[in-house]
C-alpha cells in the first residue's frame, strides 16, 4: 500500500508531501504520524507540503488534525511550503487552520522549530 | 439588381456634379463643425467615398460584408476613427452618410421608372443601402469604444495592485480603490507570488487609499491576511483612518488577531523589530564611529 515516508532527524520528524494526496492516503499518514512521533519521543514535527498541489477540505482539516494531535503529543508542528493556490484554496474553504504554525520553507520552518523548542527548555 | 445597376449609371455619369452638391450640402448644413473639421478634409473624404462607393455598386450587391464592399467599409472605418478623435458624436459621424441621400434621391428623379411600385421599391433599396452604410460607422465607433473600455479596466486592475518590497523580508501592498471580490483575488494572488519570490517573512496592507470599508471588504481583507499567513508570513494591516476604525466597530467587524496600525510607518517599526533589527539615529560627524559599530541593523540573535 502506498505510504508517505516520515524520516527522522534527531529529535524532529520530516514528512515530505510528494504526491497527491487522496483521503486514505491521508488518513494512514495520521496513523503513521503519530504512532511515531510516540516511538521516537519527537520533540517537532515539520510537514513540507510545497509538492501538494490540490486540496480539498478533507485534507485542509487533516493538516489542522494532525497539528492539534501532535500539540497533544507534546510535539511542535509546522507546515512549510505551502503554495499560493493551495493558500487561497483553503481561504475560500473557510480553513485558516489558526492553530497551524507555517513557514515559507523547510530552512525558515526548522529555525522555527528549533526557537520554539528552546523556548519550551528555557522556561 | 437593376435599381442598382441604375443607381450605377446614375452615380458614374454625374459624380463631379453629386460629388459637388453633396459637399455643398454638408458645408452648408447648420450643424456643419467647422471647428472640429476642415473643408478641404470634408471635400477629400466626400471624393473618396463616393469614387469606393460606385466601384461597389458595380459588383451589383448589396451585401455590406461581401468582398465588393470591403474597400467602403475600410474607408468608412476610417472616417469614423478620424471623427471620433475629432470629437465627433456617432450620429453626426452617420450624418456624413446620410446626407448624401439627399443629392442621391434628386439625381434619381429623372430616372424613376414610369411605375409607381417599381419606383418606390428603388427608393426603398437605395434608402436602405445607405441607412447600412450610416450604421456601419456607428458600429464601428461603438466597437474602438468597447475596446477601449477593455483595455482600461485590465490596465487599471494591474496599475492599481503593485506589491513593493519595504526591506529585505518586508513587503507592503498598498491598495487603492475599493476592494471588491476580483480585486482581492488579484490583489491575493499578487501578494502571495511575492512572497514566494522574496521569501519575505511580513507583509503590510496598507489601505489609506480605500475610500470605505464594510463587512465584504473587511472579509476580504482578513482572507488575505489568513491566505499571508499559510504562506508562513505575517500581515500587518495599516492606514487606517479614524472613521474607518469607527466603521469597523460600529459594522461589528472581528479583526481578530490581524496586527492593526495607523500608519505605515508605525507597521514597518514593528515589522523591523521582529526581523530584529532597527533603526538608529546616526550621531554627529564627529562622533561617527561609535554608533557605527552596533549600526543600524542589530543582529536577529539580540533580540
Amino acid at each position: 500500500m502506498e505510504r508517505i515516508p516520515i524520516l527522522k532527524m534527531g529529535e524532529y520528524l520530516l514528512v515530505t508531501i510528494q504526491v497527491d494526496m487522496h483521503d486514505r492516503l491521508a488518513m494512514t499518514l495520521q496513523d503513521d504520524l503519530t504512532a511515531r512521533i510516540v516511538e521516537a519521543r519527537a520533540k517537532g514535527v515539520l510537514i513540507d507540503i510545497s509538492a501538494l498541489e490540490i486540496v480539498d477540505s478533507f485534507i485542509g482539516r487533516m493538516l489542522a488534525d494532525i497539528a492539534a494531535m501532535s500539540r497533544v503529543l507534546d510535539a511542535e508542528t509546522v507546515v512549510v511550503g505551502m503554495r499560493p493556490a493551495v493558500a487561497i484554496t483553503l481561504v475560500e474553504l473557510g480553513l485558516s487552520l489558526t492553530g497551524v504554525r507555517t513557514a515559507l520553507n523547510v530552512e525558515r520552518g526548522m529555525d522555527l522549530l528549533r526557537e520554539r523548542i528552546r523556548e519550551r527548555f528555557s522556561e | 439588381m437593376n435599381e442598382q445597376s441604375v443607381l450605377h449609371d446614375l452615380v458614374s455619369r454625374n459624380e463631379a456634379e453629386i460629388l459637388q452638391r453633396w459637399i455643398e450640402r454638408q458645408l452648408g448644413a447648420s450643424n456643419f463643425r467647422s471647428d472640429r473639421i476642415s473643408k478641404v478634409e470634408v471635400s477629400d473624404q466626400s471624393r473618396r467615398f463616393l469614387s469606393l462607393f460606385r466601384q461597389s455598386l458595380s459588383s451589383g450587391s448589396a451585401d455590406l460584408y461581401s468582398p465588393a464592399w470591403a474597400n467602403t467599409r475600410q474607408m468608412l472605418e476610417e472616417v469614423s476613427v478620424s471623427r471620433a478623435q475629432q470629437g465627433f458624436a456617432p450620429s453626426e459621424t452617420a450624418l456624413f452618410v446620410f446626407s448624401l441621400k439627399e443629392t442621391l434621391f434628386e439625381g434619381l428623379q429623372d430616372q424613376l421608372p414610369k411605375d409607381l411600385k417599381a419606383a418606390s421599391q428603388m427608393i426603398l433599396d437605395t434608402n436602405q443601402l445607405l441607412d447600412r452604410l450610416g450604421l456601419f460607422t456607428t458600429e464601428v465607433y461603438q466597437r474602438g469604444r468597447e475596446q477601449l473600455i477593455i483595455r482600461q479596466q485590465q490596465e487599471l486592475m494591474e496599475l492599481s495592485t503593485p506589491v513593493v518590497t519595504l526591506w529585505e523580508g518586508v513587503l507592503a501592498l498598498p491598495v487603492i480603490g475599493t476592494l471588491d471580490s476580483a480585486r482581492t483575488q488579484v490583489v491575493m494572488e499578487n501578494l502571495l507570488q511575492r512572497i514566494v519570490e522574496t521569501g519575505a517573512a511580513i507583509a503590510i496592507i496598507d489601505i489609506t487609499g480605500v475610500p470605505t470599508v464594510d463587512t465584504l471588504t473587511a472579509q476580504h481583507l482578513l482572507k488575505t491576511v489568513a491566505a499571508a499567513r499559510l504562506m508562513g508570513a505575517d500581515c500587518i494591516i495599516s492606514g487606517i483612518r479614524p472613521q474607518i476604525a469607527q466603521t469597523i466597530v460600529h459594522l461589528g467587524v472581528d479583526l481578530g488577531t490581524v496586527i492593526t496600525k495607523a500608519t505605515l510607518a508605525d507597521a514597518f517599526a514593528i515589522a523591523l523589530r521582529r526581523l530584529g533589527l532597527g533603526v538608529t539615529k546616526v550621531g554627529a560627524p564627529k562622533k561617527r564611529r561609535e554608533p557605527e559599530a552596533q549600526s543600524t541593523t542589530r543582529d536577529r540573535t539580540e533580540d
